[in-house]
């Protein structure tokens, strides 16, 4: 029962996924933190963050791990499969038809119709992170480091695994 | 070809990759292209239109596509197998050595310390998808979608899976309104509406 959930959970929000793997993170967080109550946001919360810090696609490192979380390994292998078999298979199979494709309006139609909700679920869930953030360090260290991390990527363009990185020392020096 | 060259590429795309799929697709260009010379140029980029337009991770989508490619079903295996597992591995790895010193202050002040940040990525990722639906459905149409996604999602409380849905059946029937109006103005009915470049 939970290998059937856990395929599901993957394999639907894989398929919902529109825009590549950040489109997917408020998917797979409304499935395995809301819905199922696999992880708390907490931990969910640093799944994300290794998986940021950590080279690779994220939407599979992060179904992989939370297979595994869930039920073990051969949950982890599950999840890698539901992620990304079905769209693999579609792949090999309609590329006879990539013309029909690129010349359609009809793709770009969708991939645009589904921005704006991406989007909002992005927000609320960067929302969510702040408040929890500040439900457990208080609001100056939470300004500093929501703060700092938009300086460090967005005006001096330090490496993303860098600005995680450099959190971690932040919490280990001043918030242990 | 062999499989050994497949795997060795496509190994080395995932590790090397920072940043998720766009940071990839330049490497994966890269080695099949320029390197081993598995397609031309003209292909590489049917492969990613196609990875772009279908749902799910893209840099994932174009290795499975390259390894059946260059090596049949085995060969799209091993370029996937190659692409994600290493980091993911790395991923369970890593996430379990945090969690078995979780009693230790250090290790929860780390763990506090990056949700702001995270908080913060996940509010610039949402800020570019913000500019990319402002920029293809203009502003007006964008703030309406938004409030109403935001409705949905937020006061209603529809699962986001739906919402999807009903974004993507909205849009299917507009297109399929639009190719009417534009059959009947034409009188010559065509499978595709032709897109002026």
């Amino acid at each position: 029962m939970i290998y059937l959930q856990v395929f599901w959970v993957f394999f639907i929000t894989n398929i919902l996924g529109y825009g590549g793997g950040p489109s997917t993170i408020p998917l797979f967080q409304a499935e395995v933190v809301e819905h199922y109550k696999w992880l708390t946001l907490k931990e969910f919360g640093d799944v994300l963050a290794i998986a940021n810090a950590l080279p690779g696609p994220i939407a599979t490192k992060m179904s992989s791990y939370i297979g595994y979380q869930v039920a073990g390994p051969l949950g982890s292998i599950l999840a890698l499969i539901a992620t990304v078999l079905p769209t693999a298979v579609a792949m090999v199979f309609l590329f006879k038809f990539v013309t029909l494709f690129k010349s359609s309006p009809y793709v770009k139609e969708l991939t645009k119709s589904v921005q704006p909700v991406v989007a909002v679920l992005l927000l609320v869930l960067a929302y969510q992170f702040l408040v929890a953030a500040w439900e457990s360090s208080g609001w100056i260290h939470t300004a500093i480091l929501a703060l700092g991390s938009f300086w460090a990527m967005e005006r001096i363009k330090v490496h993303p695994a860098l600005v995680i990185g450099g959190s971690l020392v932040y919490g280990a020096v001043f918030l242990s | 070809m062999s499989f050994k060259d497949l795997f060795v590429s496509f190994f080395r795309t995932g590790i090397l990759g920072y940043g998720g799929g766009p940071s990839v697709i330049p490497l994966i260009r890269y080695e099949t292209i320029d390197k081993y010379n598995w397609m031309d140029d003209k292909e590489f980029t049917d492969v990613f239109a196609l990875a772009n337009a279908l749902p799910g991770p893209i840099a994932t989508k174009m290795a499975t596509y390259i390894g059946y490619r260059v090596g049949g079903a085995i060969g799209a295996m091993v370029a996937l197998l190659a692409h994600i597992m290493p980091t993911a591995f790395l991923l369970i790895f890593i996430l379990g050595g945090l969690y078995a010193f979780n009693q230790s202050s250090i290790v929860m002040g780390m763990i506090i310390a990056v949700s702001p940040v995270i908080g913060m990525m996940l509010g610039l990722m949402a800020y570019e998808f913000l500019k990319k639906s402002w920029k293809g459905l203009g502003k007006t149409l964008s703030i309406v979608m938004i409030l109403i996604s935001l409705g949905l999602l937020q006061l209603l409380g529809v699962h986001p899976a739906i919402v999807i849905t009903l974004f993507i059946l909205s849009a299917c029937t507009k297109i399929f309104y639009q190719n009417r109006k534009y059959r009947k103005a034409s009188q010559h009915p065509t499978m595709n509406r032709s897109v002026g470049k």
